[in-house]
């Protein structure tokens, strides 16, 4: 047979062979690659930013240029810390997640309860649509309806509620998919028993479910920490420690960008981005370990 | 019960509020931006003439528009054969090891590093390289913006594939593999052909990020309002043009940024939605 | 030759039950481990006729498959396992050949129909061709594909649709169609894992007959645990248990005359 001959002369094997080893160190130094960034990103920000690590960084407020400079021509460590941010960062993230949690969790368990519904189907698009809307955007929002009509001017309450908006659908998408994994029988157990709703909920869904609730939100916490543009839009930013909600606040990604933009303040970068960083990975590990924990049982 | 109907309203009306949010982003948006249409019309988005100067203000979204496209198409093309090759470090080659889920960890962990850290990375070490390498004097502009969008959406664009990768059935592995195939021929024949609209679909929604990255390009593009001459030349991208311009807007510029955010938000709202079709497609 | 090796050699003979000549795959001493010590498949010692239907039976678990992957070498997908021993194709150890050379030679079906779903039937058919690269004409594939199709009794149920997705078979005609895909290869032995299991009657008996008219052409060998299937269409039969290969013999012997009691136990319904 024609085609029988033709397979005796190609002996490709060898060629192939070849091929497939060379395409798997592709594959190996390609990834590689591609994890080295994070490596060097948390070498440089560890390196550079320890220097500054230290029990004032914690505890004092931002210095004014002079101060800096002065040091850094002494060559001294710079004075003062970020206790401004670290306070307005807090401030911020609790009052979004004052907001977006209960709200999150209720439009999660909303859409799994009535899963089918096509008016469920449209809010489970919104939320899709609200978690690609770029952070800058959000800013923009809540410039416009909380700067200049709520508070009439910037505050930790406009930037909180556009870090609102950026959670919830994380939120909303992890708490749907948390209830879909508890057995119907656990809820149906209750209800027969006349258990009103409402306390089933409280007592059944949210406690069963609780570790995969957790882990959604510790990790919109950590998606939204980090933002700058937003806040750069609404809280504006602020040399002291501001706990009011109508008042313009600092937080620590804000101030990265003002020493970046001020020469004499540089070294303050790479501790405050390092501290930033080190909370967003403490996050992770945490929302990792429930994760894992909760598949072992 | 009683009780059980007034849950169910609550329930209900807490769904309203996304409702209502969501509409409300838009009406504001749409009423922020509508004084700079009245003004430039359609020429808004088409004039490549970014003029705030009092007295002859002129303002075009072009430029913009120009940089965030160029600046995430590059990005999607500099990231491509690194999530290409991740996704199949971590679903195929690798699948199930430890070396493998060390990887998906630093994976998962470039997604937590915030923006503006990205920025000083590419500003301190990035661009030096850049400048060092001739590719441009200050080493700023849309090619060290591209790289580093790619190295920010790398773990969206990894995230999805890789699962669909290692979902793909060994059964159909054992096929290829039973009829003489290496396992690259398994990979680009069997691998690729079966997880192909999970791929692409993350591709696009890491897309979609790109588009909307604001701090690390803003501290990397090198702000200038013009469309971008070249891959090394400077530019400016619709999220980096607001967070630079804001603080001092107010009047017709700050209507023509709005407006600028209505696009912006269309834009990745239909990019996002494109990529979430083809993921229900596909599942 | 001295008694005592004569003797030995006896006793090998013995162990071995059937005598064959000249075949086609000699398994020597195979033992397969799927996790340290403990073996799925024990010291197995068994020659393959050619041109005939061999029947690998016993009960679930017992190493069938185990034994059967091991003939192309499909263990070597997962480092984990371990094979110890050795098999010949006529003279060769398949250990050292390239095992893009040994799967030319030797054909896989599964015991699920896995037709590649992203490909046509016509695509499906030549897969073999197109994953070792290796080029055609037009004509000679169209050749390939009509010849192979015939041989599986498919060609006439598909020809007006070769260029639809396979997956929109029948599970019947998926199953021929991943025989086909293995035959166009035009291989010299063909494994079988179960290829009936997930089949209904109807689609069995034609899988039956096809195999029945194949083993003319080809060697097969053939996993079932379903011993009327085995009895119907195999010429030699092996029965395992718990990994170890307890008989051995041509199915017609095996079956009115088994010698070990564990054999007549499977047949005669008290486990399996
Ligand atoms: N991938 C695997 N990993 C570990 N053990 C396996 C694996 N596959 C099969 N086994 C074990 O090996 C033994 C033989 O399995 P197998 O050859 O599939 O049996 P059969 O095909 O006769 O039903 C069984 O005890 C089974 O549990
Ligand atoms: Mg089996």
């Amino acid at each position: 047979m024609k085609a029988q001959i033709e397979l005796a002369n190609q002996d490709n094997s060898s060629y192939r062979k070849l091929k497939d080893r060379i395409f798997f160190w592709f594959i190996v130094v390609m990834s590689v690659v591609t994890i080295s960034p994070i490596v060097m990103i948390i070498g440089k920000l560890v390196v550079k930013g320890f220097r500054q690590f230290n029990f004032n960084f914690f505890t004092q407020t931002t210095p004014d240029t002079f101060e800096a400079m002065m040091a850094v021509s002494q060559g001294e460590i710079i004075p003062g810390g970020i206790l401004n941010g670290i306070t307005g960062s807090l401030l911020v993230v609790v009052l979004a997640s004052v907001m977006a949690i209960p709200l999150g969790v209720i439009i999660g368990i909303y859409l799994y309860e009535n899963q089918a519904k096509r008016y469920a189907g449209l809010i489970r698009s919104i939320a899709d649509v609200l978690q690609g809307v770029p952070s800058i955007v959000l800013g923009l929002i809540s410039y416009l309806w909380i700067v200049k009509h709520v508070t009439t001017g910037f505050s930790a309450l406009a930037g909180s509620v556009s870090l609102c908006i950026m959670m919830l659908p994380l939120i909303i998408r992890s708490t749907e998919e948390t209830m879909k994994m508890i057995p119907t029988s656990i809820k149906e157990a209750g209800l027969a028993l006349g258990v009103p709703y409402y306390k089933i909920i409280l007592r059944v869904l949210i406690p069963t479910g609780f570790s995969g609730l957790m882990t959604g939100i510790l990790l919109a916490i950590s998606r939204i920490i980090g933002e700058t543009a937003p806040l750069m839009l609404t809280t504006l930013g602020s040399p002291v420690v501001n706990m009011n909600i109508a008042k313009p606040t600092s937080a620590v990604p804000l101030l990265i960008w003002e020493f970046y933009n001020d020469p004499n303040m540089v070294d303050l970068i790479w501790s405050s981005s390092l501290f930033l960083m080190g909370f967003v990975l403490t996050l992770n590990i945490i929302s990792k370990r429930i994760a894992a924990k909760r598949r072992t049982i | 019960m009683k009780s059980d109907k007034v849950t169910k309203q609550i329930l209900f009306a807490a769904s309203l509020i996304i409702l209502l949010t969501a509409a409300g982003m838009v009406f504001s948006l749409i009423m922020g931006a509508i004084p700079v249409f009245k003004e430039f019309g359609l020429g808004f988005v088409f004039s490549n003439e970014w003029d705030p100067t009092e007295g002859r203000e002129n303002y075009g979204a072009l430029p913009f528009i120009a940089g965030t496209l160029i600046t995430s198409i590059l990005a999607i093309v500099i990231c491509l054969p690194m999530a290409f090759s991740t996704s199949l470090f971590i679903g195929e080659y690798f699948r199930k090891s430890a070396v493998a889920s060390v990887i998906s960890s630093m994976v998962d962990l470039l997604a937590g590093v915030p923006s503006i850290v990205y920025g000083l990375w590419g500003f301190y070490t990035l661009r030096p390289i850049i400048m060092e390498l001739g590719l441009s004097p200050q080493g700023y502009g849309v090619f060290t913006s591209g790289i580093i969008l790619a190295i920010m959406i790398i773990p969206y664009a990894t995230s999805l594939s890789n699962e669909i990768i290692s979902m793909v059935p060994n059964e159909l592995k054992e096929a290829a593999y039973s009829l003489g195939a290496t396992r690259m021929e398994v990979v680009f024949t069997v691998i690729l052909p079966n997880a192909r609209s999970g791929i692409v679909a993350s591709y696009i929604l890491a897309f979609g990020r790109a588009l909307g990255e604001t701090m690390a390009v803003t501290m990397l593009i090198g702000n200038s309002n013009v469309v971008p001459d070249s891959l090394f030349g400077t530019g400016n991208t619709m999220a980096s043009v607001i967070a630079n311009q804001f603080g001092e807007a107010d009047g017709l510029k700050l209507s023509a940024l709005i407006g600028i955010g209505l696009l912006l938000f269309i834009i990745t709202a239909l990019v996002n939605w494109i990529g979430k079709i083809i993921i229900k497609k596909f599942s | 030759m001295t008694t005592v090796a004569m003797a030995e050699k006896q006793v090998k003979m013995e162990e071995r039950i059937v005598d064959i000549k000249n075949p086609v795959l000699s398994i020597q001493d195979l033992s397969i481990a799927y996790n340290k010590d403990k073996y799925a498949v024990k010291h197995v010692n068994a020659d393959i006729k050619k041109n005939a239907i061999t029947a690998i039976m016993g009960p679930s678990g017992c190493g069938k498959s185990t034994l059967l992957r091991a003939i192309n070498r499909m263990h070597e997908l997962y480092p984990d396992i371990v094979t110890e021993g050795k098999i010949n194709l006529h003279d060769d150890d398949i250990l050292k050949m390239s095992t893009i050379k040994l799967r030319r030679k030797i054909g896989m079906v599964f015991q699920r129909p896995n037709p590649f779903p992203t490909m046509s039937i016509y695509d499906n058919v030549i897969a073999g061709y197109k994953l070792n690269g290796i080029k055609l004409k037009r004509a000679e594939r169209d050749e390939i594909v009509e010849r192979s199709l015939r041989n599986v009794a498919l060609w006439d149920e598909v020809k007006d649709s070769l260029m639809k997705k396979g997956t929109f078979l029948s599970g019947g005609q998926q199953q021929r169609l991943c025989i086909a895909r293995a035959l166009a290869f035009q291989p010299e032995v063909i494994l079988l894992d179960e290829p009936t299991s997930a089949l209904d009657p109807v689609a069995t008996a034609k899988v039956e007959d096809l195999l029945v008219e194949l083993k003319k052409d080809y060697t097969i060998v053939l996993v079932t645990h379903n011993m009327s299937q085995a009895a119907r269409i195999s010429d030699y039969s092996m029965f395992m248990y718990l990994g170890e290969l307890v008989e051995y013999d041509k199915t017609k012997v095996m079956f009115t005359n088994p010698r070990d009691s564990r054999t007549e136990g499977y047949l005669t319904g008290k486990f399996g």
